[in-house]
């Protein structure tokens, strides 16, 4: 059985109604997927997307799995990414990295804790070379992080609610009014 | 020093000026209004004159690839605005979608009427979901505000603006594979002219599209405020890389930034406007545009900086996305080369051959040359490789993979072979670059 309610589907009727192609929704369908299902795209994520789209399931996890930012596999409540791209490397990245691997004492491959709070990743250049060297968790943006900086953000973060990188279609309700 | 006309980034630091009221306060959407009462060629025509250039990488003029827009609505055109910024280095759009969201707006809204298009898609890439809610709230308050939607302004045309995000492929940024990923396919790239229609042509949908970068839309409100023959005056290099330019400097700079800098500025004095290298450390190597454009060496500095004035003998590629990128003397250069390298090999995509296998094998030769087990032979192997994928790859990925690559053999072949003979230890210089930055104490988040 699949997990989209009604609201769900009329979000991704709105979103295929801004492209002259059903198929042209897809990255922002398999987002609003991606949220339903908790954070990442089971199989079934991806069948629902499909038969609600009319395509191949096939083209679906084609696109899927080819995009690195959709989850093939369920990550912890917070996902800590950390640049590793050179920028952020000349300013210490790859030790904020070990000091995370460390302390959480799990791999930055995208290991999680026992616990499931944490999942700890490294990823490609995220933009903020200027302030570097730069954290991302879901979808706030973290600069300038220093050792004790992280130590107080991990801190933070236990007690915090999880936060599913909140996909654009979050906000379609307030969209809608114009 | 040169003055620094700031066009784009005039209004940066006044409070509020995200929202459409403050940005209206200081002559916001004015010059959308007075571009909508202008032919759409007129438009164009003053484009022209300004010398506008691309300003996401190539540099390509933007008035010829609007001029190859059929000049009729008998199908919708479509604008597409390449908000996939992932070239390390480059961090220029995302402060300028952050801080500056309307003009971005307002620039669509200008390009838009200058190709006839009634739909415009801001492919922004899936990590920036701060630039991403302020762009949108901005096209929300425009909506409000009736510069956008329907009979915009009693004009009888209609100017839809909608977000899309990507979600984490660097090819993405490369005009066809933006495309693809816009209609829901994998981000991969496609034929080019000639062997297929232009985009303008038979883009998007096989509809006419135009891939326009966020600065160079945005850079469209002081060319029409002021006249293309005025904006033409401004740079002091070459004729032909006229105007102000936004470049995001990092690395090892006491201030570093995103800077709005007029075309043609002695490379020495961007330095100094960033603060120079942080201090007790001196210049060792720089990348000028965004990692693909490869590193050049410290001297000489004092050329102008802009598409043509980067002098022949750097071999880098020039200016790209003005990513500049500063290396001090402790930056051990071949760690920094397969970081680069390792990334090119996860970003690409996997459709030409020369790309996907020379890649791999880089990504596996540098990595025994870190693990310690490199052979003096290994030097030249990665220079024969890189010289497979030149010029051979389907898209500039690869061309710009191996830039960063045979020009740190060009300019550092000696530390490679330090590593390989035994010398020093590739792993040591790794596990401490950058140690200082990140131990010094700071205050909590």
């Amino acid at each position: 059985m699949g997990k989209f309610t009604d609201n769900d589907r009329a979000r991704l009727d709105e979103l295929i109604s801004r492209y002259p192609t059903k198929k042209a929704a897809l990255l922002p369908a398999l987002w609003v997927a991606q949220e339903v299902y908790g954070g990442w795209l089971p199989p079934e994520a991806m069948e629902e997307v499909a038969v609600h789209l009319e395509l191949p399931t096939a083209d679906v996890q084609g696109v899927a799995t080819f995009y690195t930012m959709y989850n093939k596999e369920p990550r912890g409540q917070h996902a800590i990414e950390i640049c590793h791209n050179v920028s952020c490397m000349v300013l210490g990245a790859e030790q904020l990295i070990q000091h995370c691997e460390r302390k959480l004492g799990v791999s930055a491959t995208g290991g999680t804790t026992p616990d499931g709070v944490f999942t700890l990743a490294r990823v490609e250049c995220l933009g903020a070379c200027c302030n570097a060297p730069a954290v991302q968790v879901g979808g706030t943006y973290y600069e300038n992080v220093s050792f004790d900086q992280m130590d107080a953000l991990i801190e933070k973060l236990k007690s915090a609610p999880s936060e599913v990188m909140s996909p654009p279609q979050a906000a379609m309700p307030e969209m809608r009014e114009f | 020093m040169s003055e620094q006309p700031q066009l784009l980034y005039r209004h940066r630091h006044v409070p509020g000026i995200n929202t459409i009221d403050v940005w209206c306060q200081h002559s916001g959407y004015e010059n959308f209004k007075k571009a909508l009462v202008m032919e759409p060629d007129a438009v164009i025509e003053e484009v022209k004159t300004s010398g506008l250039r691309g300003r996401g990488g190539a540099g390509f003029p933007t008035h010829i690839k609007w001029n190859a827009v059929p000049k009729n609505r008998d199908v919708e055109h479509y604008l597409i605005i390449n908000a996939d910024e992932g070239e390390p280095g480059t961090a220029k759009d995302r402060d300028l979608m952050n801080g500056l969201p309307h003009l971005l707006v307002e620039g669509c809204l200008i390009s838009m009427h200058a190709i006839r298009a009634s739909k415009c898609y801001i492919y922004i890439r899936g990590e920036y979901i701060e630039p991403w809610k302020s762009v949108q709230k901005a096209i929300n308050e425009a909506y409000a505000k009736g510069f956008c939607g329907k009979n915009v302004l009693g004009s009888g045309l209609d100017f839809d603006i909608y977000t899309h995000l990507g979600a984490g492929a660097y090819e993405c940024g490369e005009e066809s594979a933006l495309m693809s990923s816009l209609m829901g396919e994998r981000g991969m790239p496609r034929m080019k002219p000639p062997a297929a229609p232009l985009p303008m042509i038979s883009g998007a949908w096989k509809r006419p599209s135009v891939v326009n970068n966020v600065e160079t839309v945005a850079t469209l409100l002081p060319i029409i405020e002021m006249g293309g023959a005025e904006y033409a005056k401004i740079g002091y290099g070459s004729p032909r890389s006229r105007g102000t330019k936004l470049f995001s400097i990092s690395g090892h700079v006491e201030k570093p930034g995103v800077y709005e800098i007029v075309l043609g500025t002695p490379f020495s004095e961007v330095l100094e406007l960033c603060g120079g290298v942080r201090k007790g450390h001196t210049l060792k190597t720089y990348i000028p545009g965004g990692s693909s454009m490869g590193f050049a060496p410290p001297t000489p500095l004092d050329y102008p900086f802009d598409y043509e004035g980067i002098p022949a003998n750097t071999k880098t590629l020039g200016l790209g996305s003005g990513g500049l990128i500063i290396f001090d003397e402790t930056t051990p250069i071949v760690p920094i080369t397969q970081r680069l390298v390792d990334f090119y090999h996860h970003e690409s995509c996997g459709k030409c051959t020369p790309c996907r296998e020379g890649l791999n094998w880089l990504h596996k030769i540098y990595g025994r040359i870190m693990a310690g087990a490199g052979k003096e032979s290994d030097v030249d192997l990665i220079w024969d490789i890189c010289d497979s994928i030149r010029g051979k790859s389907f898209c500039a990925l690869g061309e710009g993979a191996i830039w960063p690559v045979m020009t740190s053999l060009l300019l550092f072949r000696d530390e490679y072979l330090a590593y390989i003979r035994g010398g020093k230890d590739a792993m040591a210089d790794l596990n401490t670059i950058g140690l200082d930055t990140v131990t010094r104490i700071k205050g909590a988040l």
